[in-house]
Protein backbone atom coordinates (compact mmCIF):
# COMPACT_ATOMS: atom_id res chain seq x y z
CA UNK A 1 0.00 0.00 0.00
CA UNK A 2 2.80 2.28 0.99
CA UNK A 3 4.91 2.04 -2.10
CA UNK A 4 2.19 2.72 -4.42
CA UNK A 5 1.64 5.93 -6.40
CA UNK A 6 -2.02 6.77 -5.23
CA UNK A 7 -2.74 9.09 -8.05
CA UNK A 8 -2.14 6.11 -10.66
CA UNK A 9 -5.57 4.64 -9.42
CA UNK A 10 -7.09 8.24 -9.37
CA UNK A 11 -6.06 8.52 -12.73
CA UNK A 12 -9.05 5.81 -13.90
CA UNK A 13 -11.39 8.68 -12.43
CA UNK A 14 -10.04 11.82 -13.24
CA UNK A 15 -7.65 12.47 -16.32
CA UNK A 16 -3.85 12.88 -15.95
CA UNK A 17 -4.27 16.62 -17.37
CA UNK A 18 -6.72 18.04 -15.15
CA UNK A 19 -4.48 16.49 -12.04
CA UNK A 20 -1.86 18.63 -13.68
CA UNK A 21 -3.49 21.94 -14.35
CA UNK A 22 -4.53 21.23 -10.60
CA UNK A 23 -1.27 21.25 -9.29
CA UNK A 24 -0.56 24.52 -11.52
CA UNK A 25 -3.47 26.25 -10.13
CA UNK A 26 -2.49 25.68 -6.72
CA UNK A 27 0.66 26.86 -7.35
CA UNK A 28 -0.44 30.16 -8.87
CA UNK A 29 -2.86 30.59 -6.00
CA UNK A 30 -0.40 30.26 -3.55
CA UNK A 31 2.08 32.82 -5.92
CA UNK A 32 -1.06 35.69 -6.09
CA UNK A 33 -1.55 35.25 -2.77
CA UNK A 34 1.74 36.10 -1.54
CA UNK A 35 1.85 38.76 -3.51
CA UNK A 36 -0.88 40.36 -2.87
CA UNK A 37 -0.65 39.84 1.05
CA UNK A 38 2.57 41.80 0.81
CA UNK A 39 1.23 44.28 -1.26
CA UNK A 40 -2.23 44.53 1.35
CA UNK A 41 0.06 44.44 4.15
CA UNK A 42 2.98 46.92 2.79
CA UNK A 43 5.55 44.54 4.52
CA UNK A 44 7.89 44.87 1.89
CA UNK A 45 7.51 48.48 2.06
CA UNK A 46 7.97 47.89 5.63
CA UNK A 47 11.24 45.48 5.04
CA UNK A 48 12.81 48.07 2.98
CA UNK A 49 12.02 51.36 4.69
CA UNK A 50 13.72 49.38 8.31
CA UNK A 51 16.25 48.44 5.97
CA UNK A 52 17.19 51.80 4.96
CA UNK A 53 16.56 53.72 8.33
CA UNK A 54 18.17 51.08 10.60
CA UNK A 55 21.63 50.53 9.13
CA UNK A 56 24.68 52.56 10.65
CA UNK A 57 27.43 53.94 8.81
CA UNK A 58 29.34 51.04 8.35
CA UNK A 59 28.62 48.82 5.78
CA UNK A 60 28.79 45.17 5.12
CA UNK A 61 30.69 43.08 2.72
CA UNK A 62 29.24 40.70 0.14
CA UNK A 63 31.71 37.85 2.42
CA UNK A 64 29.62 38.07 5.30
CA UNK A 65 26.34 39.17 3.78
CA UNK A 66 27.31 35.70 2.21
CA UNK A 67 27.68 34.44 5.55
CA UNK A 68 24.67 35.47 7.16
CA UNK A 69 22.44 33.97 4.46
CA UNK A 70 24.16 30.51 5.23
CA UNK A 71 23.20 31.86 9.17
CA UNK A 72 19.67 32.34 8.20
CA UNK A 73 19.20 29.21 6.04
CA UNK A 74 20.23 26.50 8.74
CA UNK A 75 18.64 28.87 11.59
CA UNK A 76 15.26 28.15 9.55
CA UNK A 77 16.53 24.83 8.32
CA UNK A 78 16.46 24.14 11.94
CA UNK A 79 13.44 26.19 12.96
CA UNK A 80 16.28 27.79 15.61
CA UNK A 81 13.49 30.86 16.19
CA UNK A 82 11.70 28.98 18.60
CA UNK A 83 12.94 28.69 22.40
CA UNK A 84 10.42 26.40 23.39
CA UNK A 85 11.19 22.57 22.27
CA UNK A 86 7.90 21.68 21.96
CA UNK A 87 7.09 24.15 19.36
CA UNK A 88 9.90 23.44 17.93
CA UNK A 89 9.57 19.62 17.28
CA UNK A 90 5.97 20.45 16.53
CA UNK A 91 7.17 22.94 13.67
CA UNK A 92 9.74 20.70 12.25
CA UNK A 93 7.37 17.15 12.16
CA UNK A 94 5.11 19.74 10.09
CA UNK A 95 7.58 21.48 8.35
CA UNK A 96 9.89 18.56 6.46
CA UNK A 97 6.37 16.56 6.35
CA UNK A 98 4.85 19.01 4.18
CA UNK A 99 8.03 19.58 2.46
CA UNK A 100 8.25 16.16 1.58
CA UNK A 101 4.88 15.22 0.89
CA UNK A 102 4.26 18.17 -1.72
CA UNK A 103 7.13 17.31 -3.56
CA UNK A 104 6.54 13.76 -4.20
CA UNK A 105 2.91 14.69 -5.05
CA UNK A 106 4.11 16.93 -8.04
CA UNK A 107 7.00 13.94 -8.51
CA UNK A 108 4.37 11.39 -8.30
CA UNK A 109 1.86 13.47 -10.59
CA UNK A 110 4.32 15.10 -13.04
CA UNK A 111 6.74 12.07 -13.90
CA UNK A 112 4.79 9.53 -12.76
CA UNK A 113 0.91 9.27 -12.71
CA UNK A 114 0.89 6.58 -16.07
CA UNK A 115 0.39 3.24 -14.81
CA UNK A 116 2.52 1.85 -17.91
CA UNK A 117 5.88 3.76 -15.74
CA UNK A 118 6.74 2.59 -12.43
CA UNK A 119 7.39 4.62 -9.64
CA UNK A 120 10.39 4.33 -7.61
CA UNK A 121 9.67 3.29 -4.26
CA UNK A 122 11.24 5.94 -2.42
CA UNK A 123 8.21 8.88 -4.03
CA UNK A 124 5.24 6.73 -2.59
CA UNK A 125 6.90 6.04 0.63
CA UNK A 126 8.13 9.67 1.08
CA UNK A 127 4.52 10.87 0.37
CA UNK A 128 3.00 8.43 3.42
CA UNK A 129 5.95 9.32 5.43
CA UNK A 130 5.55 13.27 4.70
CA UNK A 131 1.29 12.40 5.02
CA UNK A 132 1.93 11.01 8.58
CA UNK A 133 5.04 13.76 9.78
CA UNK A 134 2.63 17.17 9.26
CA UNK A 135 -0.15 14.71 10.88
CA UNK A 136 1.62 14.01 13.99
CA UNK A 137 3.27 17.59 14.27
CA UNK A 138 0.37 19.28 13.46
CA UNK A 139 -1.97 17.30 15.57
CA UNK A 140 0.21 17.90 18.52
CA UNK A 141 0.31 21.36 17.92
CA UNK A 142 -3.14 21.43 17.65
CA UNK A 143 -4.23 19.62 21.19
CA UNK A 144 -1.07 19.99 23.13
CA UNK A 145 1.17 23.16 22.16
CA UNK A 146 -0.71 26.18 21.42
CA UNK A 147 -0.69 28.51 23.83
CA UNK A 148 -4.26 29.46 24.39
CA UNK A 149 -5.28 25.46 24.87
CA UNK A 150 -1.92 24.85 27.18
CA UNK A 151 -1.97 28.44 29.33
CA UNK A 152 -5.65 29.06 29.33
CA UNK A 153 -7.35 26.31 29.23
CA UNK A 154 -9.60 27.33 26.25
CA UNK A 155 -11.17 24.07 24.42
CA UNK A 156 -9.41 22.32 21.64
CA UNK A 157 -12.28 22.95 19.54
CA UNK A 158 -12.20 26.86 19.60
CA UNK A 159 -11.64 27.91 15.75
CA UNK A 160 -10.27 31.66 14.92
CA UNK A 161 -8.79 32.85 12.20
CA UNK A 162 -5.10 32.34 13.33
CA UNK A 163 -6.42 28.59 13.30
CA UNK A 164 -7.14 28.52 9.51
CA UNK A 165 -4.32 27.20 8.04
CA UNK A 166 -3.23 24.61 10.35
CA UNK A 167 -6.71 23.06 10.42
CA UNK A 168 -6.72 23.45 6.69
CA UNK A 169 -3.35 21.87 6.40
CA UNK A 170 -4.55 19.23 8.75
CA UNK A 171 -7.80 18.27 7.13
CA UNK A 172 -6.20 18.28 3.46
CA UNK A 173 -3.42 16.06 4.76
CA UNK A 174 -5.57 13.59 6.77
CA UNK A 175 -7.88 13.50 4.40
CA UNK A 176 -5.78 12.76 1.74
CA UNK A 177 -4.20 9.76 3.82
CA UNK A 178 -6.92 8.26 4.35
CA UNK A 179 -7.76 8.56 0.65
CA UNK A 180 -4.78 7.08 0.05
CA UNK A 181 -4.45 4.07 1.95
CA UNK A 182 -7.94 3.21 0.39
CA UNK A 183 -7.06 4.39 -3.22
CA UNK A 184 -6.88 0.67 -4.41
CA UNK A 185 -10.68 0.21 -3.99
CA UNK A 186 -13.14 1.50 -6.43
CA UNK A 187 -15.86 2.47 -4.96
CA UNK A 188 -18.10 5.47 -4.50
CA UNK A 189 -16.77 7.02 -0.84
CA UNK A 190 -13.32 6.70 -2.15
CA UNK A 191 -14.25 8.48 -4.81
CA UNK A 192 -16.13 11.46 -2.33
CA UNK A 193 -12.92 11.52 0.47
CA UNK A 194 -11.27 12.01 -3.32
CA UNK A 195 -13.24 15.17 -4.25
CA UNK A 196 -13.13 15.90 -0.56
CA UNK A 197 -9.50 15.97 -0.40
CA UNK A 198 -9.21 18.06 -3.64
CA UNK A 199 -11.70 20.88 -2.28
CA UNK A 200 -9.93 21.09 1.17
CA UNK A 201 -6.42 21.37 -0.71
CA UNK A 202 -8.08 23.84 -2.92
CA UNK A 203 -9.11 26.24 0.40
CA UNK A 204 -5.32 25.80 1.61
CA UNK A 205 -4.09 27.41 -1.39
CA UNK A 206 -6.48 29.72 -1.72
CA UNK A 207 -6.87 31.21 1.60
CA UNK A 208 -2.95 32.07 1.54
CA UNK A 209 -4.19 35.88 2.11
CA UNK A 210 -6.28 35.19 5.12
CA UNK A 211 -3.75 32.55 7.08
CA UNK A 212 -0.86 32.29 7.98
CA UNK A 213 0.45 30.59 4.55
CA UNK A 214 2.79 32.96 3.28
CA UNK A 215 4.82 32.73 7.06
CA UNK A 216 6.91 30.38 5.32
CA UNK A 217 8.19 33.55 2.99
CA UNK A 218 8.54 36.22 5.00
CA UNK A 219 10.16 34.63 8.20
CA UNK A 220 13.10 33.83 6.65
CA UNK A 221 13.21 37.32 5.56
CA UNK A 222 12.45 38.76 8.76
CA UNK A 223 15.37 36.34 9.95
CA UNK A 224 17.49 37.53 7.69
CA UNK A 225 17.02 41.48 8.34
CA UNK A 226 17.86 40.50 12.38
CA UNK A 227 20.69 39.28 11.40
CA UNK A 228 22.08 41.96 9.24
CA UNK A 229 21.17 44.29 12.09
CA UNK A 230 23.51 42.34 14.18
CA UNK A 231 26.57 42.17 11.72
CA UNK A 232 26.32 45.43 10.87
CA UNK A 233 26.11 46.77 14.44
CA UNK A 234 23.05 48.28 14.61
CA UNK A 235 21.44 45.16 16.44
CA UNK A 236 17.91 47.25 16.12
CA UNK A 237 18.86 49.33 18.45
CA UNK A 238 19.46 46.90 21.15
CA UNK A 239 22.52 46.33 23.52
CA UNK A 240 25.47 44.59 22.58
CA UNK A 241 25.96 41.48 24.46
CA UNK A 242 27.72 41.78 28.08
CA UNK A 243 31.05 41.23 28.71
CA UNK A 244 30.20 39.16 32.23
CA UNK A 245 31.00 35.92 32.53
CA UNK A 246 28.43 33.34 33.13
CA UNK A 247 28.67 33.33 37.17
CA UNK A 248 24.86 34.01 38.40
CA UNK A 249 23.41 32.94 35.81
CA UNK A 250 20.95 30.04 34.82
CA UNK A 251 19.36 28.68 31.57
CA UNK A 252 15.97 30.27 30.57
CA UNK A 253 12.86 27.81 32.39
CA UNK A 254 9.83 27.02 30.75
CA UNK A 255 7.39 29.56 32.25
CA UNK A 256 4.90 28.40 34.55
CA UNK A 257 1.78 28.65 32.50
CA UNK A 258 3.00 28.84 28.82
CA UNK B 1 3.74 54.92 26.55
CA UNK B 2 3.22 51.17 26.59
CA UNK B 3 4.75 48.50 25.42
CA UNK B 4 4.29 47.04 21.69
CA UNK B 5 4.84 44.01 19.73
CA UNK B 6 6.60 43.54 16.23
CA UNK B 7 4.67 41.25 14.93
CA UNK B 8 7.36 39.88 12.35
CA UNK B 9 9.63 39.07 15.40
CA UNK B 10 6.90 37.52 17.94
CA UNK B 11 6.32 34.04 17.91
CA UNK B 12 3.83 33.59 20.41
CA UNK B 13 5.85 31.86 22.95
CA UNK B 14 3.56 33.44 25.75
CA UNK B 15 6.65 34.92 28.05
CA UNK B 16 5.28 38.42 28.16
CA UNK B 17 1.77 37.07 28.97
CA UNK B 18 2.70 34.63 32.00
CA UNK B 19 4.95 37.80 33.15
CA UNK B 20 2.77 40.99 32.97
CA UNK B 21 1.95 42.30 36.72
CA UNK B 22 -1.30 43.87 34.76
CA UNK B 23 -2.41 40.68 32.69
CA UNK B 24 -2.48 43.03 29.67
CA UNK B 25 -0.54 41.32 27.41
CA UNK B 26 -3.40 38.74 25.58
CA UNK B 27 -2.15 36.20 22.47
CA UNK B 28 -4.01 37.65 19.61
CA UNK B 29 -6.73 35.50 17.72
CA UNK B 30 -6.19 36.07 14.60
CA UNK B 31 -2.35 36.16 14.31
CA UNK B 32 -1.30 33.77 17.44
CA UNK B 33 1.11 36.60 18.27
CA UNK B 34 1.49 38.39 21.17
CA UNK B 35 -0.42 42.04 22.01
CA UNK B 36 -0.93 44.66 24.34
CA UNK B 37 -4.50 44.39 24.95
CA UNK B 38 -4.80 47.68 26.99
CA UNK B 39 -2.21 50.22 26.27
CA UNK B 40 -3.45 52.72 28.68
CA UNK B 41 -3.25 50.37 31.45
CA UNK B 42 0.17 49.51 31.24
CA UNK B 43 2.58 51.02 33.58
CA UNK B 44 6.21 50.64 31.35
CA UNK B 45 7.40 48.26 34.48
CA UNK B 46 9.76 46.36 31.32
CA UNK B 47 8.58 42.54 32.62
CA UNK B 48 7.36 41.60 28.96
CA UNK B 49 10.43 43.63 27.36
CA UNK B 50 13.01 41.79 29.31
CA UNK B 51 11.28 38.55 29.34
CA UNK B 52 10.77 38.51 25.57
CA UNK B 53 13.41 36.01 24.02
CA UNK B 54 12.96 37.36 20.31
CA UNK B 55 13.61 40.63 21.57
CA UNK B 56 10.35 41.36 20.09
CA UNK B 57 8.85 43.89 22.41
CA UNK B 58 9.65 47.38 22.26
CA UNK B 59 8.17 50.30 24.91
CA UNK B 60 9.23 54.69 24.58
CA UNK B 61 10.45 55.71 27.74
CA UNK B 62 9.86 58.38 29.90
CA UNK B 63 9.86 61.91 28.04
CA UNK B 64 12.03 63.39 30.50
CA UNK B 65 15.27 61.22 29.66
CA UNK B 66 14.25 59.53 26.13
CA UNK B 67 12.21 62.48 24.11
CA UNK B 68 10.80 61.75 20.58
CA UNK B 69 13.51 59.94 18.80
CA UNK B 70 15.10 58.09 21.04
CA UNK B 71 15.10 54.49 21.85
CA UNK B 72 15.26 52.32 24.73
CA UNK B 73 15.85 48.53 24.43
CA UNK B 74 17.06 45.71 26.95
CA UNK B 75 18.74 42.52 26.42
CA UNK B 76 18.32 39.89 28.95
CA UNK B 77 21.32 37.13 29.11
CA UNK B 78 19.81 34.60 31.70
CA UNK B 79 23.43 32.65 31.38
CA UNK B 80 25.32 35.18 32.29
CA UNK B 81 22.92 36.84 34.80
CA UNK B 82 22.98 40.29 33.14
CA UNK B 83 20.55 42.83 31.51
CA UNK B 84 21.64 45.45 29.42
CA UNK B 85 20.16 48.92 28.54
CA UNK B 86 20.75 50.73 25.46
CA UNK B 87 19.63 53.83 25.18
CA UNK B 88 19.72 56.27 22.29
CA UNK B 89 18.61 60.05 22.49
CA UNK B 90 17.40 61.76 19.03
CA UNK B 91 20.51 64.12 19.54
CA UNK B 92 22.71 61.10 18.54
CA UNK B 93 24.22 60.75 21.73
CA UNK B 94 23.92 56.75 23.67
CA UNK B 95 24.69 55.05 26.43
CA UNK B 96 24.79 51.74 27.65
CA UNK B 97 24.00 50.00 30.90
CA UNK B 98 24.82 46.42 32.21
CA UNK B 99 23.12 45.17 35.76
CA UNK B 100 23.15 42.16 37.37
CA UNK B 101 19.33 40.17 37.43
CA UNK B 102 20.23 39.10 40.69
CA UNK B 103 23.05 39.50 43.43
CA UNK B 104 22.82 35.56 44.48
CA UNK B 105 23.33 32.43 42.81
CA UNK B 106 20.36 30.44 41.41
CA UNK B 107 18.22 28.02 43.51
CA UNK B 108 20.26 29.66 46.76
CA UNK B 109 16.69 31.46 47.47
CA UNK B 110 14.84 28.84 50.11
CA UNK B 111 11.32 29.06 48.74
CA UNK B 112 8.25 28.72 51.25
CA UNK B 113 7.76 24.75 51.36
CA UNK B 114 11.42 24.52 52.28
CA UNK B 115 10.66 26.26 55.80
CA UNK B 116 9.79 24.47 58.66
CA UNK B 117 6.01 25.02 59.26
CA UNK B 118 4.69 27.47 61.75
CA UNK B 119 3.84 26.52 65.37
CA UNK B 120 1.16 26.88 66.88
CA UNK B 121 2.83 29.66 69.05
CA UNK B 122 4.25 31.74 66.19
CA UNK B 123 0.44 31.61 64.39
CA UNK B 124 -0.56 33.66 67.71
CA UNK B 125 2.61 35.95 67.24
CA UNK B 126 2.51 38.89 65.59
CA UNK B 127 5.42 38.29 63.81
CA UNK B 128 4.66 37.51 60.14
CA UNK B 129 6.05 33.90 58.73
CA UNK B 130 9.98 33.32 58.76
CA UNK B 131 10.23 36.19 60.98
CA UNK B 132 12.59 37.41 63.08
CA UNK B 133 15.32 35.29 61.15
CA UNK B 134 14.12 36.50 57.57
CA UNK B 135 14.79 39.83 58.57
CA UNK B 136 17.23 39.30 60.36
CA UNK B 137 16.53 41.04 63.30
CA UNK B 138 16.82 38.11 66.18
CA UNK B 139 17.22 40.28 69.29
CA UNK B 140 14.15 42.58 68.42
CA UNK B 141 13.18 44.91 66.12
CA UNK B 142 15.31 48.26 66.26
CA UNK B 143 13.94 50.45 67.70
CA UNK B 144 14.13 54.31 68.94
CA UNK B 145 14.89 54.98 72.85
CA UNK B 146 12.81 57.96 74.44
CA UNK B 147 15.98 59.81 74.67
CA UNK B 148 16.84 59.12 70.73
CA UNK B 149 14.03 61.11 69.42
CA UNK B 150 15.92 64.60 70.67
CA UNK B 151 16.78 66.40 67.29
CA UNK B 152 20.39 65.72 66.83
CA UNK B 153 20.46 62.66 68.29
CA UNK B 154 20.12 59.60 67.11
Amino acid sequence: MFTVNPFTESSAYISVFYMKAYIILMILLVFGGTVFDVIHKGSAKYFFYAWKNNRESKTIGSKNILSVLMHTTIEALVSGEFCNWRRRACHLLTMYGFLAYIFSTILMIFFYSNTAQGVPVVVPVLWYVGSFSVCIGGYWFWFFVRVDVVAEGKSRFQFVQADLFILLTLTSVTLGLIWGCTAEIDAIWTRILFTLYLFFTALLFGTVPWSKFSHMFYKPVASFQKHISQEDGSRDNLPPPSSNSELLGSVRRVPRNY
Amino acid sequence: MPTFVYMTKCDGCGHCVDICPSDIMHIDKKYRRAYNIEPNMCWECYSCVKACPQNAIDVRGYADFAPLGHSVRALREEKKGTISWRIKFRDGREKNFVSPIRTTEWNSIKSPAEFEAPSERSRHSQELSHEPDALKIAGGLPTLRPDQLKIGKV
